[in-house]
């Protein structure tokens, strides 16, 4: 078992390393001249120019600087945003909680949507229901969530007034952030004892919408995977046994088939981290959303190279990561596997 | 001895897709939107650009103020909507035809190399395409734009590079399974070379699984160049294109819904066209997944 982690492990490392290379020469890449782009238009001065070429380090080898990128990386240096001035590192870690807490909200609405649809469509197999819920799930896979975003926001905000249109809180509440997580800051007992509930319904609302527009397409792709997955352990012997023995289909369904059905189904979540920051990019876009895909499009937009390069290699290494870890659980989880 | 299609096989291959009542809907639907795409200047009652200054956002037919004249109404400029979505079908369509073709042949080629030679080419080309797969699509495809500069083609491009993994990995799947087989060790034993054995003999045993990946990837492509257009980073102004139709009128979403609404039906439902018809083409073609996925 150890072999096997340390061999992915072992894995990882030129992948990591490629994706540092390709945040690192991301920047150069760039036309224009970097220097010029952060000292901006009036930059031209020599003088000015020299000192900050060379606190840059950009007089130097190219191989010299990678290595520099890389230590400073390590370090936790990943240099500082055009716009703001402030560094990447603190900017990015400011806006990640309530990317996650999104994130979260999303896939719990897609796992508890997704997953007993699947298992419905498997039990019901050929029947209306089960033509009914895969044609709509396969709606929700084609579904570009921007405008899906804007449908909700028309139906139950501007039609209903249901829902908030944009933001996470309402700004008459102000809560100290703790873990970063509105859902969770808002019960902390101070904030109960100045607003009561308030700002937690507040929270709550502002998510709901993004929510769903961020978890269709996850839904849809669980849907799927678990009736496909249910099928066939529907097919297996000890079904058949399980059923012959006179037990409840209830019983058959949920103690028998789905606890082995759901292996698969929990690899795919594992690896859906990728799809939330896809996700998040257009969702917090439409929402105003102050999370890292919202940050992200506005400084592509402002053209703040460091952002996007720190962002690129966060996200990306983080992706890299968490599919390795799903990896070796999968493997820990089927002993099949375990060679 | 180049492997030759069956003409057996086709009739029977479209006498399983027209088991698919599904995959035969999104076929129409294909064909549908390719018409109104080829036949765009014909088909739409004005010009996608010409403004009609006295009729700003005219809403469609079917509500009380509509008119015959602009049948799905008019956008806040006074464009008629319903030649825009018929122009939009024809960049879509061109869209989704650039990022099959570019990311199909690169793919292609790629996943040959890599399948067919292995060893060190293999551990290269994977390691690359384990890269990009590291990046969610969206945020890649983001990437090559503010490296290359928004625009259409640079976002065509970008769609495209997203869309290279998954021929790549299909083709090299396929590749290492056929390359064990007797006709290609019998082809390399008449001295046919490397090249000729990948093109002519492992490749149109490839085909199945590639024209599926194709299917899927116009729908892919349409969709992110839609974001793309949608996040200001695709198409640009004005040009009537679906993403950036709906992000410019974002702003009217409550006093004129169907100049937001319109735009995003026509996304939504030619990607699943696609969608269906490719899960129809693969459960044709591949008999083994009949009754699953």
């Amino acid at each position: 078992m150890l072999k096997i982690f340390l061999g992915k492990l072992l894995n990882l490392i030129p992948t990591l390393i490629g994706i540092s290379i390709l945040s690192f020469i991301l920047i150069r890449l760039v036309p224009g001249d970097p220097v010029l782009l952060l000292l901006g238009e009036r930059g031209a001065d020599p003088a000015v120019y020299a000192e900050m070429q060379k606190s840059l380090g950009l007089d130097l080898p190219i191989h010299q600087q990678y290595f520099n990128f890389v230590y400073n990386v390590f370090h936790g240096d990943l240099g500082q945003s055009i716009i703001s001035k402030r560094p990447v590192a603190t900017e990015f870690f400011d806006r990640f909680p309530a990317t996650l807490e999104l994130g979260f909200t999303a896939l719990l609405f897609a796992f508890t949507c997704g997953i007993p649809i699947g298992i419905f469509a498997a039990v019901k197999r050929n029947s209306f229901w089960d033509y009914f819920l895969m044609g709509g799930s396969l709606l929700g896979y084609s579904m570009p969530i921007f405008w899906w975003g804007l449908v909700l926001i028309l139906i139950f905000s501007v039609q209903l007034g249901l829902t908030p249109v944009a933001g996470r809180m309402s700004v008459l509440f102000e809560v100290e952030t703790w873990s970063g997580f509105l859902l969770i800051d808002s019960l902390k007992q101070e904030v109960i004892a100045e607003d009561g509930f308030e700002p937690f319904l507040s929270a709550l609302k502002h998510l709901i919408l993004p929510s769903i527009a961020m978890g269709t397409i996850p839904l849809a792709v669980m849907a799927r995977m678990t009736r496909s997955s249910m099928l066939e352990v529907l097919g297996e012997d000890y079904i058949r046994t399980a059923k012959a023995k006179g037990l409840s289909e209830y019983h058959v369904i949920t103690r028998h088939a789905l606890r082995n059905a759901l292996i698969p189904i929990i690899t795919v979540a594992g690896l859906m981290f990728g799809s939330i920051i896809t996700g998040a990019i257009l969702t917090e876009t439409i929402f105003s959303w102050p999370g890292i895909g919202k940050w992200l499009v506005a400084s592509i937009n402002a053209r703040d190279y460091p952002v996007i390069q720190g962002g690129v290699l966060f996200i990306a290494t983080m992706i890299v990561l968490i599919n390795a870890i799903v990896d070796v659980l999968y493997i820990y989880a089927n002993p099949k596997l375990r060679t | 001895m180049a492997y030759k299609p069956d003409r057996g096989l086709i009739i029977e291959f479209f006498k399983e897709l027209k088991k698919n009542k599904g995959a035969v809907a999104g076929l129409c639907l294909i064909l549908f939107f390719s018409i109104v795409a080829l036949f765009a200047s014909v088909l739409a009652p004005h010009s996608p650009s010409e403004l009609f200054d006295n009729a700003l956002r005219l809403p469609p037919i079917f509500s009380e103020a509509g008119t015959t004249k602009f049948l799905l109404g008019t956008d806040d400029v006074g464009r008629d909507m319903l030649s825009r979505l018929i122009h939009g079908a024809q960049v879509s369509m061109l869209i989704g035809l650039s990022v099959v073709f570019l990311a199909m042949i690169t793919g292609t080629i790629l996943g040959l190399v890599a399948g067919f030679y292995g060893g060190l080419a293999d551990k290269m080309i994977m390691r690359v395409i384990d890269i990009i797969m590291a990046l969610p699509s969206i945020l890649l495809a983001i990437v090559v734009v503010s490296v290359l500069g928004p625009g259409l083609e640079n976002a065509v491009i970008a769609v495209s590079i997203v869309a290279i993994p998954g021929f790549t990995r299909v083709v090299r799947a396929s590749v290492m399974s056929e390359k064990e087989k007797d006709y290609v060790q019998a082809s390399k034993s008449l001295g046919a070379s490397n090249l000729r054995t990948m093109l002519r003999e492992i490749l149109p045993n490839c085909m199945a699984p590639l024209i599926v990946q194709g299917t899927l990837g116009f729908s892919d492509g349409i969709l992110n160049a839609a974001a793309l257009g949608f996040l200001g980073l695709g198409a640009q102004a004005p040009t009537p294109e679906w993403g950036i139709m709906l992000s410019d009128s974002r702003a009217f979403i409550e006093s004129s819904p169907w100049m937001v609404t319109l735009p995003g039906l026509c996304i939504l439902i030619v990607v699943l066209a696609f969608n269906v018809f490719g899960d129809g083409l693969r459960d044709a073609l591949d008999p083994r997944l009949k009754g699953q996925g």
